[in-house]
């Protein structure tokens, strides 16, 4: 099966998802973010490099962060950017998703930045889109999320610059967050070697060891002699339900803590793609603590985004 | 019409018999010779001559769902793949739920004279699982067994109502072993592919508890119970033993299940967007060895045409279901050659088995059977696009295959109704 994100020269077409994407394109598009962080600190906050295209974010799920943070790199690069909120137009008089897709293209695209409900469905427009034009998932059901799972990757090496003897520990909801896997993906790739992830088996993935992880369900004993702590965010909608009996028990087996916190290494990074529950997944405490990374993750994820960009436009 | 087939390679899988030879048909039956001249002869050299193929579950999409297929298309792609005769289950739209609802249908059928067509009514008013239809009626109006098709039926009170009432006058009663709540919102096998595409999954035990479920039913009730589409391994072992005790149950596979697994669903390949799911390569290959040994009784082609609108779209949202009709012969072939049966062991699965559950005196080539044949070369090879098929459904897991075994003629009741 040829894979749907590489050209016929293996470069990269389309960003649909972390899997099956190897090791060099990851480290590409993480060396290219690195070059455009520093544009973010200059004066003058763009770059010429896609001047004159036109990037559409098919937002058919509400975002603010990742949508915001899209918008920005692409004007960075000096793109033209056009929002559809199709959550409240065309989706809701019944126009199907291919149509939809096939009229934004008729306006001359060339890239959409696509967030859905339904897992595959960029892959679904990826197929049918014109050869000139690239496919960026910003988020499919609870498939992938790749350019949070490059934000998280270029994260950590930042803080932690190899990946070879680290142990990260990814933190709570994995059944549903498209975050866990992607990131996943990207750590088994770049040759992290343990990958963990803790959650109660309610939110845990059938199989979810065939990714590559060790499953803990004990948060203690996940977090001990960690150097990355992932803590990924809990629905309000899965509470109270056969899933999980509330957010305070929640907090109490799975809530990240000073005191849980203080078994992973002295120098260990907290993220999260946010937004955060305080209070539930993750402690004031912590979250505005010395070993927090939040706030910068939100600022590499426009040069990720960039990076992210700038590469399927020139391939 | 009297009719005449020379020289073919006769295959009865009833009687074991595989010979080359002539058969002959006179009034709609088969008959040991013809008595004046044929006023149609075949010559069936180099071909099989097998009694007509008989599919358990064809969604013919009449009356209500003619966007997807009509009986006239679906009818068409019958006897172009060699099926003769053929159990319509009952969602359609409205539910096959009321006598005249059957009559309509059977008479259409009728008028096309292609394939029989064997109704099969639903177990519930409107299929909604509440309250009993009036199977004495609808039997009467031709209704071979009561099912509720890929409805759900949550409330066991009625499950177990309705396997009284039918065991009660001795109709069969055909179900898809699926429990409701353990099913929900699930589209993929609850296994690592989901887990890996992020699809909400469907565990096998929504299978089998709801299995132990009508089997204890059945325990108490004596009712005839047909077990549609069985998925998994686990429900396979759990036939076995049903039949050991003696208990009156029987049950078959889709084609596609004991050729695929979830894995073929690869970058989310709405073809392979099933009731049930796709399970692993394990539960695969527990159905296709339980079909070669007979846990499994016969093979359908669970035929469901889906217009393109409704397979174009994300997994999750697509309509479940694949156009199968055409395919039964070539993956039946395919099946049986995989497991070294010779032609007449893998031809019973869609002739003689499936007529036993039916309950008629198709499926076999006997002096006094109707004259329903399939003749094909089980070597030409057919290749699956969508521009070859009959059918209006054009969606298949099997596009761009090539498979072996074309139909070259089809006969219903003597009459060559297809010539391909």
């Amino acid at each position: 099966m040829n894979n749907p994100q590489l050209n016929a020269n293996g470069e990269l077409q389309h960003l649909l998802s972390i899997e099956g994407l190897p090791r060099e394109i990851l480290t590409q598009i993480l060396d290219t973010a690195e070059s455009f962080a520093g544009v973010t600190e200059r004066e003058v906050k763009k770059v010429p490099l896609l001047r004159g295209k036109s990037v559409f974010n098919l937002f058919f799920e509400p975002s603010t962060r990742t949508r915001t943070t899209f918008e920005i790199a692409a004007k960075r690069l000096s793109a033209d950017v056009i929002n559809l909120n199709i959550a409240i137009s065309s989706q809701t008089k019944g126009e199907s998703l291919l149509d939809t897709v096939a009229n934004l293209s008729a306006m001359q695209a060339d890239i959409f930045v696509v967030r859905h409900a339904s897992s595959g469905a960029p892959f679904l427009i990826a197929r049918h889109v014109k050869p000139h034009e690239h496919v960026v998932n910003a988020g499919d059901g609870r498939h992938a999320h790749p350019t949070q799972g490059l934000l998280d990757l270029f994260t950590i090496r930042h803080y932690k610059k190899d990946f070879s003897k680290l142990t990260v520990a990814i933190v709570g909801d994995i059944l549903h967050s498209r975050v866990a896997r992607s990131l996943i993906h990207g750590l088994t790739t770049l040759g992290a070697p343990e990958v963990r992830v803790i959650g109660p088996q309610t939110l845990l993935p059938a199989g979810v060891e065939a990714l590559g992880v060790r499953v803990f369900h004990d948060m203690r004993e996940g977090l001990r002699g960690a150097d990355v702590v992932v803590m990924l965010r809990l629905q309000n909608e899965r509470m109270g339900g056969a899933l999980l009996p509330s957010a305070q028990e929640f907090n109490k087996h799975y809530g990240l803590s000073a005191d849980k916190l203080s078994l992973a290494k002295a120098d260990a990074i907290v993220m999260h793609p946010g937004p955060m529950n305080r209070g539930v997944e993750i402690d004031s405490s912590v979250a505005d603590g010395p070993h927090s990374v939040i706030l910068p993750q939100v600022t590499f994820g426009i040069a990720v985004r960039m990076a992210v960009m700038s590469i399927v436009a020139g391939n | 019409m009297a009719l005449h087939i020379k020289n073919g390679r006769l295959i009865d899988p009833a009687s074991g018999r595989d010979a080359v030879g002539d058969v002959f048909v006179a009034d709609g039956r088969i008959v040991e010779s013809l008595k004046g001249k044929a006023e149609r002869t075949v010559d069936a050299k180099g071909l099989v001559v097998a009694p007509g193929f008989i599919d358990l579950s064809v969604r013919l999409r009449e009356p209500g769902q003619e966007y997807k297929a009509t009986l006239e298309s679906e009818m068409t792609a019958a006897v172009a793949g060699g099926v003769t005769s053929l159990a319509c289950p009952p969602d359609t739209d409205p539910p096959l739920d009321e006598p005249g609802l059957v009559d309509m249908l059977r008479r259409r059928a009728k008028s096309l004279s292609r394939a029989r067509v064997y109704p099969v009514g639903a177990l519930t008013v409107k299929l909604e699982g509440k309250s009993l239809t009036e199977m004495g009626q609808l039997a009467d109006a031709g209704c071979v067994a009561f099912s509720q098709a890929n409805a759900p039926l949550a409330d066991t009170q009625v499950l177990w109502r309705a396997l009284q009432y039918a065991a009660t006058f001795g109709y069969p009663v055909w179900l898809r072993a699926e429990d409701v709540w353990l099913a929900k919102g699930g589209v993929a096998h609850d296994g690592e592919v989901a887990t890996r595409l992020g699809l909400p999954g469907i565990p096998p035990f929504a299978e089998t508890v709801a299995l132990g479920t009508i089997l204890e039913l059945v325990r108490a009730t004596g009712a005839r119970v047909h077990l549609c589409r069985l998925s998994s391994a686990g429900a396979v072992e759990m036939v076995r033993r049903a039949k050991a005790e003696g208990l009156p149950v029987t049950c078959d596979v889709g084609i596609h299940h004991v050729h695929l697994c979830d894995i073929d669903i690869g970058y989310f390949d709405s073809q392979c967007r099933l009731e049930p799911p796709l399970r692993s390569q394990r539960d695969r290959d527990a159905l296709a060895r339980a079909l070669a040994e007979g846990v499994v009784d016969c093979m359908c082609s669970d035929h469901t045409p889906v217009d393109e609108d409704r397979k174009h779209l994300p997994f999750a949202e697509a309509e479940p279901g694949a156009t199968g009709l055409e395919l039964l012969l070539p993956l039946a072939l395919k099946w049986g050659a995989a497991h070294k049966l010779g032609l007449p062991a893998t031809l019973a699965r869609i002739t003689s088995e499936p007529a036993k559950i039916l309950g008629v005196a198709s499926g076999r080539i006997a002096a006094g059977a109707p004259g329903d044949l399939a003749i094909f070369d089980p070597q030409a090879p057919v290749r699956i696009a969508p521009e070859s098929l009959k059918s209006q459904g054009k969606n298949t897991p099997f596009l761009g295959y090539e498979l072996a075994g074309r139909v070259r003629y089809t006969v219903v009741a003597g009459n060559v109704v297809y010539e391909g």
